[in-house]
Order: C-alpha cells, then sequence, then structure tokens
C-alpha cells in the first residue's frame, strides 16, 4: 500500500475496482509483515476495521459513500480519545484508560467512512521529537530502522511511510507534525490554531496544540483537512469560519506570487545538505514565476527558549488531573492521600513528563512567574508580530522543518536541550499561531528525507497546501520519488 | 489606652442558578441528584475534554455588576489555579480573579439610620469544586462531583465595614439584591451563598490597615456577627497584651464558639495562576457576544426602590413596605393581589385604603401562615386571585372578617376557593334584613331584662343583646345589619 495515495484509492473505490475490505487487507498485511519491527502502532483494531471496512464496502455498493475518505483505513495518533478504545497517550499512566467519547476529529474522520485501523505511537503525552519517549517502545524510521521517525507523531508519520495506512491524524504542539513528517518523507499539515477542534485532545500544551493531518501527498491532505476543520461548540477556542474546499484551490498557478525567504535561517548550524535542498527548492519555485523576497523575523531565534517556557508551563497544569484517583494508574499501596499522589504519579509518569512538570511549575510560581512565563508571553506577542509584518509583503514563508534528517535512535537520549533543538524551525510557527505545511524535497546522501516548510498567513492553508501541490507536481518526475522504504 | 477601630472586608461566594453548569452542559440543579449523577467527562477533568462557558452565567455577572454601579472591565479574562485535591478533578479551578469581569461597584446599606456605602473591590466568575463525605466508619472518603463546575460568583468587598453587624447587613442587602435579580437562590444555610471575613484593627486615625486575619466559610447570617465579633475580641486582647496578630486563616467553630487557626501565611499554597489558554479572553464591548441593551432591561427595581415606591404609592408605613418586599415574590403577591381587586384605579385613595387592608392581610395572615408551616410564598396554595376574591367578599359584607379568616385558613390547608368553601360550609353572611329581623325580635322576646335595662340606659346591655343575635346566626349575621335593625327595634319597643 506504499506510495498509493486516498485520491487514487478513492477512484477505485467509486470505479469498484477495488473494495474497502480489499485496501484494508493489504494495509493489515502491512502491518503483520513489518509492525514488529517499526512499532508505528501502540493498538491496532483488526475487528473493528474490519466490520467497519465490510460496511463501507455496502455503502459503495449502494452509491452511498459518506465522503471521499470513505473506505480508507486511518491511524489516530494515540493522543486521541476514542470511544471504547483504549487511549493511552504513549503513557503507562493511562495504560487502561477507555475513554467514554469520541474527540472531535476521530468523530468527523469515522463519520466520513474512513476505517481507523489502530492507533499511533508517539512520545508519552507528545513530550518528544522521536518516539523514544513511548511506554511502548520505540517507533523505527521506514527509511533507515537504526533511526528515528521524528516525533511526537513518530508513530502516525512512520505508518504512513510504510503504508500501514493512507493517513493519521496527529498533533503538533512545537512541530510534533512536520517535523516526523520530514523525518520519514511524507506530507504533515499543521493548521492554524483554531481551524481544527482540540475536544477530546489529550492535552500538552493547550495555547500551542494543533490537530492535523499526515498523508502521502498534499493532495491528500486537502481532502482531510476539509472533513476535520471547522467550528466545534465542544472547544471554544475553535473559529467560527467557513471551511474552503482545499482540494478545489490546489492547482491555482502561483506565477507572480511572493515566498519569503529567512536568511537567518541557513547561517546556524544547519545541515549542508538541508540547505542545498531549499536552494534547490527555491529554483523550483522561481521556474514556476513566484518571486523570492527576503524577509526578517528578528525575534523567531527566541522561540526555542520562549516555546520551552510556555509549554511546560501549561503542560505542568495540563498533567496535574492524572492523580490516580478517578482513572489511570493508580498506586497499590500508600499511606494517606497525599502519598498516593507522589506515588501514583511517580509510577505512573515518565522522566521527560516529571522534567517538564518541575520546569512549568517553576516558571508559573509566585515570585518567579513575571520573569519566566509573562516574560516568554511578551515575546511570544512580538514573534507573532514578527510573522504578522512578514506576511505583509509575502504570501508565504519557506523554511527547512528540522536542523537535520532523521537521527540515530538514541543518540540525544541523554541530552534534552539537544532534543529541545529539533523544533528550532518548527516551534515559532505555533507560537505565532500560523498554518505550516511540511513536505519532502529531498532525499540526502544517506538516503534520509529531507523536509521543507511552508508557513501560511493565519486562515490561509489554502494557499498553502496550492504552494504544496505546485511543488509536487513540478517535481514528479525527479528521481527520489522513486526511492522505496527499507521495510 | 489606645483605641482601635475594627476594619472588616468580605470575600462572598454565591452560585449562579443557571441552568447548566459554567463549562459544560450538565444540570445546575443537583438538591434531589443522586451522587454524581449531575456529571460528564467535562466537569469529570476527564482526558482531551475542554471548558466552553456558560453564556448565561457571563450576562448575569455583567447583569449583578450594573445593579451594583461596577463597571464593566474591558477585557476579561478566565484563568487557572492550580492545586491537588480529590474534590478538584482537572487539579485546577477556572477563575477570573486577576482580570474580573466586574471592577469597582457599591452597595448602600443602613445602620441604625446612618447610610454608608459599602465599596465593591471587584466580581469575578469561578467554578464550584466538588463535595467530600467522609463517612464516619470506614477508612475512606467518598467524592461527589454533582458541584463540580457549578457558576460562582466571587463579590469581593474594599475593606469598608466598622462593626460586625455592618458586615451582617451587608450581607442581607446583598442576598436581597441577587435574588431580587433572580440569579442566585442565595441561601446561606443551603450553601449557596458563603462568604470569608477579613478583619483587622487598627489605632483610630492611623491610616494603614492592620495585619488581617481571614475566618472562611462563613454560612449562616448568626454566624457573621457572632464570629466577627469573637475574632474582634481575640484581635484586641492580643493587642491590648502588646502582643502581634498573625496573618492567618481561621475557622469558625460553633460548637466552641470561638475561632481556631487554620493555616499561616507561610504555610499558604502557591496557586500558580496563568490565564485559562482554553478559552479565549472576551471584550464584551466588541459587540458581537454581549448585548448590553438586553441586560439593561432584565435589571429589576431593587428592593429598596420598591420598599419605597411601596411607601409612596400605597401610603404604607416603612416597616409594612419592609416586610413586604423582604422577598421578592412576597411583595409581587401583595401588588398582584391589590390589582385584582375592583375598583382598585378609580383613585388614589381608594387604591391607598384598598392597599392597607391587602398588606394587614398579608403580613397577619398570610406570612403568620406561612412561617408556622414553614413556608415560602411561593409554596403558598392561596393564589392571588383566590385572595382577592376572599377580601373582596369581606369588603362587600358578604362575609365576615371573623369568617373570612376561618375560610382563608381552609384554603391554606386545601387550596380550594373561598366560593366552594363557603358553598360547602353554607358561610355566606346574612344580609338580608327579613332574616336578621325575624331572629332580633326571637332575641328581645328571650332577653326581656336586658331590653329594659338598655331602655334605663345601661348601654353595655345593647352589646349583649347584638352578641345575641350574631349567636343565633351562628356568627353569619352581618353585624352592621343587626346593628341598624336591633337599634331600629329597640326604639319601638
Amino acid at each position: 500500500m506504499a506510495n498509493r495515495t486516498i485520491i487514487e484509492l478513492n477512484n477505485k473505490i467509486e470505479q469498484k475496482t477495488i473494495t474497502p475490505s480489499q485496501i484494508l487487507q493489504e494495509c493489515s498485511q502491512e502491518i503483520d509483515r513489518a509492525e514488529d519491527e517499526l512499532n508505528a502502532f501502540v493498538t491496532v483494531l483488526p475487528k473493528e476495521s474490519l466490520e467497519a471496512a465490510k460496511k463501507s464496502g455496502k455503502r459503495a455498493e449502494l452509491g452511498k459513500r459518506l465522503s471521499k475518505l470513505d473506505g480508507i483505513p486511518v491511524g489516530i495518533k494515540d493522543v486521541f480519545c476514542t470511544k471504547g478504545i483504549r487511549t493511552t497517550a504513549s503513557s503507562k499512566m493511562l495504560d487502561d484508560f477507555i475513554p467514554i467519547y469520541d474527540a472531535t476529529v476521530v468523530k468527523k474522520i469515522t463519520d466520513a467512512g474512513a476505517v481507523m485501523i489502530g492507533k499511533n505511537n508517539c512520545d508519552a503525552w507528545a513530550h518528544g521529537a522521536s518516539t523514544e519517549n513511548s511506554d511502548y517502545g520505540v517507533t523505527k524510521n521506514p527509511w533507515d530502522l537504526s533511526r528515528v521517525p521524528g516525533g511526537s507523531s513518530g508513530g502516525s508519520a512512520a505508518a504512513v511511510a510504510a503504508g500501514e495506512c493512507l493517513f493519521s491524524i496527529g498533533s503538533d504542539t512545537g512541530g510534533s507534525i512536520r517535523q516526523p513528517a520530514g523525518f520519514c518523507g511524507v506530507v504533515g499539515l499543521k493548521p492554524t490554531y483554531g481551524r481544527v477542534s482540540r475536544y477530546g485532545l489529550i492535552a500538552m500544551g493547550s495555547s500551542l496544540d494543533c490537530v492535523g493531518p499526515i498523508a502521502m501527498t498534499t493532495e491528500d491532505v486537502a481532502l482531510i483537512l476539509e472533513v476535520i476543520a471547522g467550528h466545534d461548540e465542544k472547544d471554544a477556542t475553535s473559529l467560527n469560519l467557513p471551511v474552503p474546499k482545499y482540494s478545489d484551490k490546489l492547482t491555482k498557478s502561483i506565477k507572480g506570487k511572493k515566498i519569503g525567504w529567512v536568511n537567518e535561517f541557513y547561517e546556524t548550524g544547519l545541515n549542508d545538505e538541508i540547505i542545498k535542498a531549499l536552494e534547490a527548492v527555491r529554483e523550483v519555485y522561481a521556474s514556476l514565476g513566484a518571486d523570492f523576497i527576503e524577509i526578517k523575523l528578528p525575534h523567531a531565534k527566541y522561540s526555542i527558549p520562549v516555546y520551552y517556557l510556555i509549554q511546560p508551563a501549561e503542560v505542568s497544569s495540563n498533567l496535574g488531573r492524572y492523580d490516580g484517583i478517578k482513572y489511570g494508574h493508580s498506586a497499590a499501596k500508600s499511606e494517606n492521600l497525599i502519598d498516593h499522589y507522589f506515588r501514583s504519579r511517580d509510577e505512573g509518569l515518565g522522566a521527560e513528563a516529571k522534567r517538564r512538570i518541575m520546569l512549568g511549575t517553576f516558571v508559573l510560581s509566585a515570585g518567579y512567574y513575571d520573569a519566566y512565563y509573562k516574560k516568554a508571553m511578551q515575546v511570544r506577542t512580538l514573534i507573532k508580530q514578527d510573522f504578522e509584518k512578514a506576511f505583509e509583503s509575502v504570501d508565504i514563508i519557506l523554511a527547512p522543518v528540522a536542523p537535520t534528517t532523521a537521527f540515530k535512535i538514541g543518540e540525544k537520549v541523554d541530552n534534552p536541550l539537544q532534543m529541545y533543538l529539533a523544533d528550532v524551525f518548527t516551534a515559532m510557527v505555533n507560537l505565532s499561531g500560523n498554518p505550516a505545511l511540511s513536505l519532502p524535497c529531498a532525499f540526502d546522501k544517506q538516503k534520509l528525507p529531507i523536509g521543507m516548510q511552508l508557513i501560511g498567513k493565519h486562515f490561509e492553508e489554502e494557499t498553502v497546501l496550492n504552494f504544496g501541490h505546485q511543488y509536487e507536481k513540478a517535481t514528479e518526475k525527479v528521481v527520489w520519488r522513486n526511492n522505496k522504504t527499507v521495510i | 489606652m489606645i483605641k482601635y477601630e475594627t476594619v472588616i472586608g468580605l470575600e462572598i461566594h454565591a452560585q449562579l442558578k443557571t441552568e447548566s453548569k459554567m463549562f459544560c452542559s450538565c444540570d445546575n440543579y443537583s438538591v434531589d441528584a443522586k451522587p454524581n449523577e449531575n456529571t460528564c467527562p467535562i466537569c469529570l477533568g476527564m482526558p482531551g475534554t475542554l471548558p466552553v462557558p456558560n453564556k448565561k452565567a457571563i450576562e448575569w455577572v455583567y447583569l449583578l455588576g450594573l445593579a451594583l454601579n461596577g463597571k464593566i472591565a474591558e477585557k476579561f479574562n478566565f484563568e487557572r489555579k492550580n492545586y491537588f485535591y480529590p474534590d478538584l478533578p482537572k487539579a485546577y479551578q477556572i477563575t477570573s480573579s486577576t482580570k474580573p469581569p466586574v471592577i469597582g461597584g457599591r452597595v448602600e446599606i443602613e445602620t441604625e439610620g446612618v447610610i454608608q456605602n459599602i465599596r465593591i473591590n471587584h466580581i469575578h466568575l469561578e467554578e464550584d469544586a466538588g463535595k467530600l463525605i467522609h463517612p464516619k466508619l470506614g477508612e475512606y472518603s467518598l467524592v461527589d462531583l454533582n458541584r463540580a463546575g457549578t457558576p460562582l460568583l466571587e463579590i469581593v468587598t474594599e475593606p469598608d465595614m466598622r462593626a460586625p453587624r455592618e458586615a451582617r447587613i451587608f450581607m442581607q442587602d446583598l442576598r436581597s439584591i441577587l435574588r431580587y435579580l433572580s440569579i442566585s437562590d442565595a441561601n446561606m444555610e443551603q450553601g449557596n451563598l458563603r462568604c470569608d471575613a477579613n478583619i483587622s484593627l487598627r489605632p483610630v486615625g492611623q491610616k494603614e490597615l492592620g495585619t488581617k486575619v481571614e475566618i472562611k466559610n462563613i454560612n449562616s447570617f448568626k454566624m457573621i456577627e457572632r464570629a466577627i465579633e469573637y475574632e474582634v475580641e481575640r484581635q484586641m486582647e492580643l493587642l491590648g497584651e502588646n502582643k502581634k496578630v498573625v496573618q492567618e486563616t481561621r475557622g469558625w467553630d460553633e460548637s466552641k464558639g470561638k475561632t481556631l487557626g487554620q493555616r499561616s501565611k507561610e504555610e499558604a499554597n502557591d496557586y500558580r495562576y496563568f490565564p485559562e489558554p482554553d478559552i479565549p479572553p472576551l471584550e464584551p464591548y466588541s459587540g458581537k457576544e454581549i448585548d448590553f441593551d438586553e441586560i439593561k432591561a432584565w435589571l429589576p427595581e431593587l428592593q429598596k426602590e420598591k420598599s419605597q415606591r411601596f411607601i409612596n404609592e400605597y401610603n404604607l408605613s416603612t416597616q409594612d413596605a419592609e416586610i413586604l418586599t423582604s422577598d421578592l415574590e412576597l411583595s409581587r403577591y401583595f401588588e398582584q393581589t391589590l390589582e385584582e381587586l375592583p375598583d382598585i384605579t378609580k383613585n388614589d385613595e381608594i387604591k391607598k385604603q384598598k392597599a392597607k387592608k391587602v398588606s394587614n392581610w398579608i403580613i397577619s395572615e398570610v406570612l403568620a401562615k406561612l412561617n408556622l408551616a414553614g413556608i415560602s410564598i411561593s409554596d403558598c396554595k392561596v393564589n392571588h386571585k383566590d385572595l382577592a376574591e376572599l377580601l373582596d367578599k369581606a369588603d362587600h359584607g358578604e362575609i365576615s372578617g371573623k369568617i373570612a379568616k376561618e375560610i382563608f385558613a381552609e384554603m391554606f390547608e386545601t387550596g380550594k376557593n373561598s366560593e366552594q368553601i363557603i358553598k360547602a360550609k353554607g358561610l355566606s353572611q346574612i344580609s338580608d334584613t327579613g332574616a336578621v329581623k325575624v331572629m332580633i325580635t326571637e332575641v328581645i322576646k328571650e332577653n326581656q331584662g336586658p331590653v329594659s335595662d338598655f331602655k334605663a340606659g345601661k348601654e353595655k346591655a345593647f352589646g349583649y343583646l347584638i352578641g345575641q343575635v350574631m349567636a343565633k346566626s351562628r356568627g353569619q349575621a352581618n353585624p352592621q345589619v343587626v346593628n341598624e335593625i336591633l337599634k331600629d327595634l329597640l326604639d319601638k319597643e
């Protein structure tokens, strides 16, 4: 199923040359074959998916398909609540947690007929950039099994790249959709904050969390976004704006459009091959008639420190509810209430969650709040304003996704700061709230995918997807597009 | 010896009686509910759930703000107050004290004829926590989260009160305002109105405030005065002995009749407040979400205005006007009963006369019965129409005042109207002069002694004879008619 797209399979279902059950069977075979090695899922749902595929097949026979996603196998990152299906956030704390409700995005996807094939592995609580921080084992990169798939939505990106499912729903707080998409050579979109409902997404950094798709192509991503975007009365931060038909706007010419280029991005420690890849992208766009304009994002360099103040602050508050009393891991023995809190949380939460809780608790404490959290919020405003100003003169900004390609498993686990720097080009966009697309633009000498990032104006996913699709069309025939994963 | 001045500020919590909870659609009324019946993933704080603010609760805060002449803040932002407790499912309470919806305002109180403004610092909106139940036997506690997520108003006053009595009067006036606005049941005994009091002493003339002590969870009007009085005396004694008052939180122990230390400033929690990222800030004047014209239209006449109007319009005594307006429903009952009476619109004099009668009736009969039964006017079986009908019958001599009271007693018990009771019991007053004449003639025949006494100039004998006629009619004869005919017949004797 690798390298096939939703568009292609949708057409085949319509033409009755393939059935949803056949598609599911092929994906399931991939899972059976690869999953022991890959570990892209925490939970696989053979029974449920079989049933859903059968129902979808009936609808196809009757000509009553619910959407273009009807009958398409989907993985859901295990941070989204799924009614009646275990939802762990890849943490032991929620090992036996079975929600009684669906996340809005899960409901929208399944209501559209997509077949949920399993719950994708990720870093516990979405804390990480490599999935090494999952309590259910690391997910491996399908292009090189000794390397990480990125994170935190590493299971989602790896599963799509390996053909275990056609798309996956991920979450992106500091780069968690875009960076693994980049590492695994697939397409991932972080929509504008407020474009897709967060209801039912186990919160990490509530003011930063975005829900978005990971798929093989920009076209597929556009289709999925049409289904999942829109106001949700259960999420007060979701905006009540009309949802455009993204898939219709992909073919617009970008001639005369202006692309922002940030020189500073290429000056500090960025891998040479990535610089070259981005310069090549620049040439492709130039050949399509777009103009490059040099822009400055003067405060972008503060995005990592700012992000690592705001995000842990919100994490420390969001993880407070996991106290072992109402659900989740509860210590077997305790002396009293406080001791029970201590033990349940000590046993259930891993080192990275504890690190972020401590950081966040510290920066919110009386006497430190102004110096850290408040200051970070002020700089966040400056970063936002940088983007607003830049978008006065450009339609879109081109940027790298990550400073490196996929790194070795174990390479950064003992150095949290190094791991945090993986977010250097992505976290700034979460701070500003803009939409951003990550898509493959080259392979390095080690045959690892290199990603590029297209950042758009608030709520202009349309433009971002248009630019992504135009690039894909223009590079349809390049050699690396024929590269195959090793699994 | 140094003279000290008492300084009191209050923090009041009032539960709003909205239909649904503050951040979810759960039923907000849990009096008859089983534990944890009115809960959902949102108010249980389950993973991934999000709070969506209740618009009505926000509108009601603004309504109270307008009623208390407060300023509506340009920007209102919820925030998180983080702490661990089993009754707090998210491990944070959503509150809004840093950027509250209403800033400033005042309540005018009157103590012994002196009118004084108690300033409001701000009013904010938050969610209540659940309840813990500690069974006497057994080494466990139970959590009931029905109350978790109930909308709560917090009204914070300036330290403007100088005596425990002022604090009580302020609370009573505030209760009346909350009830008149129909936004809270404001019942202290049931816990939907409670307050914390900050108390400090300072030498008379000193500007800076002394060290304050906070008394938590005052939940009855009696307790407000007693607890503050005790605390003032305790502090006075300390200062008298040249000791320092320690800044701390104390609780009132009803059985011991004293306040007891709970936690000092050093032990205070660090709540790590920060803006609630799940709820966008509200700019009420941006025009889209909040319609202030509509909210202003909801502003009712409050108790003080109504009481003054009753005095002016109906010529009622201050005391009666205050009694009738002490309860919004009672004041409505009074005016509705009055409006049902015929001739009421003819002229002001008639209106005032009738108002006096209705007022007397409600205060001496209706309220007496309600108090005896321990119920409020909204549970009274006699509606205003039936009461008006009864009063009208008495007014027109169809029944005597005494019978009217008996009939009312039965109406109060059974909910039947006066017509039904009069018919069933044959209680209609005898105003038929023929029937009365026959009875009087009989009485004269049977009481020749008193008749002679009367003729000899003993006025008392007349009263006796009237009594005899009334007894013969079993109280149903119209006393006025009896009076006239008896006089007439005695003159002819």
